[in-house]
């Protein structure tokens, strides 16, 4: 085992932390810098649930190792509200009730927003393939469908 | 997770001298598939070398004679650039298939290909495609045809030290189609049951077939190409009957084993029907 001195910008905010060469970046995110946002599910990159941005680029945190982003830029769910102001994603989410009982829901939301980056009007095939790397187990997929449909129509307005 | 060392080098000279010390030293680009199996004790590792800050390995470009991917480049950008670029559609959809959007963000094709999975989505696509793995060791390299890499499930012709450094495709005739089709129980996000790879070249004046390329994933130890399918088509004008043909000749290539994802006798009905889709993609992408 061996300790590394990373430095990385995690929703804009520097750290210069040491973290353990064998952290996962989901273990750092939660248990070093306490952004208990991101949840962990799997632990193997199939449920989504601890999906971040890194570099701009959705990632699953739990496949990814601490040391891996030193020099990037990492955005969790706590990065996408402005000083309390939601983003029309999660505004979006919560006016159609896309979550029952939340714990997929920080992943989906970096999802969407990631998803909604590269193509600002998917149709709904795109956006169910797109986000087909996180499950919601109390499954209440259309209701999260309709919220990434409207959270397009509230970006392209915005 | 088992304790381990990282290291990150930045260039290829670092990257194998830290791979050539003694003990078990593992190269890590996108890390998906190395990460989770070293958590789950699958695989074990001394040393991460990471791979993604060495520019050699990040390499991705075209020109008038093939395409080059360096090993550590993403599904995502491969997806994107030959998406764009044209040339290589069955690579193009294959590295959409693995895995999610998050998991073809890191994941990257060079990682798929010594991952050696059976199933791997992108493989019979580059098998296809002619890909030769050109590879790097503090000795040298070497350039291996892509279907003289795989020694068994999990498993390359890599040595000690020695790391795939880039894939290399030629540039194929503008009379070329090629597409790959997997099975799986859902739309996305699974493991191929089965997988077919697709590519035919025609002569455009008298659709006689100049070049046929099948492989198969998820029916053998190893991807494999269904040489008396496509040898059987070298030299024929397609129609339905020999479609048919061509079917039960790449069926009498897959050995596949019966498992949790499929029987065996499910699995080579899959080669079949995924032979005559592909071929027909094929023809409709050449009309």
């Amino acid at each position: 085992m061996s300790k590394k001195q990373i430095k990385t910008t995690v929703n804009g905010v520097e750290h210069e932390i040491l973290v353990d060469s064998t952290w996962t970046l989901l273990e750092t995110l939660r248990d070093q810098l306490k952004l208990t946002g991101t949840k962990e599910g799997c632990s193997n990159g199939n449920c989504g649930a601890c999906t971040v941005m890194v570099d701009g680029k959705s990632s699953c945190s739990c496949l990814v190792l601490a040391p891996e982003i030193n020099g990037r830029e990492v955005t969790t769910v706590e990065g996408l509200a402005d000083h309390g102001h939601l983003t029309p994603v999660q505004d979006a989410f919560v006016e159609h009730s896309g979550l029952q009982c939340g714990f997929c829901t920080p992943g989906f939301m970096i999802a969407t927003t990631a998803l909604l980056n590269e193509n600002p009007h998917p149709s709904e095939n795109e956006i169910r393939l797109k986000l087909a790397g996180n499950l919601c187990r109390c499954t209440g997929y259309d209701k999260i469908v309709r919220s990434v449909q409207d959270a397009a129509e509230r970006l392209s307005k915005a | 997770m088992p304790n381990f060392d990282y290291e990150a080098p930045t260039s290829l000279a670092s990257a194998l001298e830290l791979l050539a010390r003694a003990g078990e030293n593992r190269p890590l680009a996108g890390g998906t598939d190395v990460i989770d199996q070293l958590k789950g004790n699958r695989r074990h590792a001394d040393l991460v070398v990471d791979l993604k800050r060495v520019p050699e390995l990040l390499t991705l470009e075209s020109n008038g004679s093939g395409l080059r991917i360096g090993s550590a480049v993403s599904c995502t950008e491969v997806h994107k650039y030959t998406a764009e670029k044209g040339g290589f559609p069955a690579l193009s959809e294959s590295t959409e298939l693995v895995g999610s959007v998050h998991i073809q963000n890191r994941a990257s094709v060079g990682g798929n290909v010594c991952n050696a999975a059976p199933s791997a989505d992108t493989i019979p696509s580059l098998l296809i495609h002619e890909a030769v793995a050109h590879t790097a060791s503090a000795s040298g390299g070497r350039e291996i045809p892509l279907i003289d890499f795989f020694a068994g499930p999990g498993q390359s012709v890599l040595e000690k030290g020695e790391i795939l450094k880039e894939l290399v495709l030629p540039a194929p005739s503008n009379n070329t189609a090629s597409t790959y089709l997997r099975f799986i129980p859902r739309n996305e996000m699974d493991i191929a049951v089965a997988g077919v790879g697709s590519l035919i070249e025609v002569d455009p004046s008298t659709k006689v077939v100049t070049k046929a390329r099948i492989a198969l994933a998820s029916v053998a130890p190893t991807p494999v190409r269904a040489y008396a399918a496509e040898e059987f088509l070298e030299g024929i004008v397609i129609d339905a009957a020999a479609i048919d043909k061509t079917a039960d000749l790449a069926v009498g290539s897959a050995v596949p084993i019966t498992d949790v994802r499929g029987s065996a006798e499910y699995r080579k009905e899959l080669i079949r029907v995924l032979t005559k889709r592909t071929l027909n993609i094929c023809l409709e992408r050449l009309a």
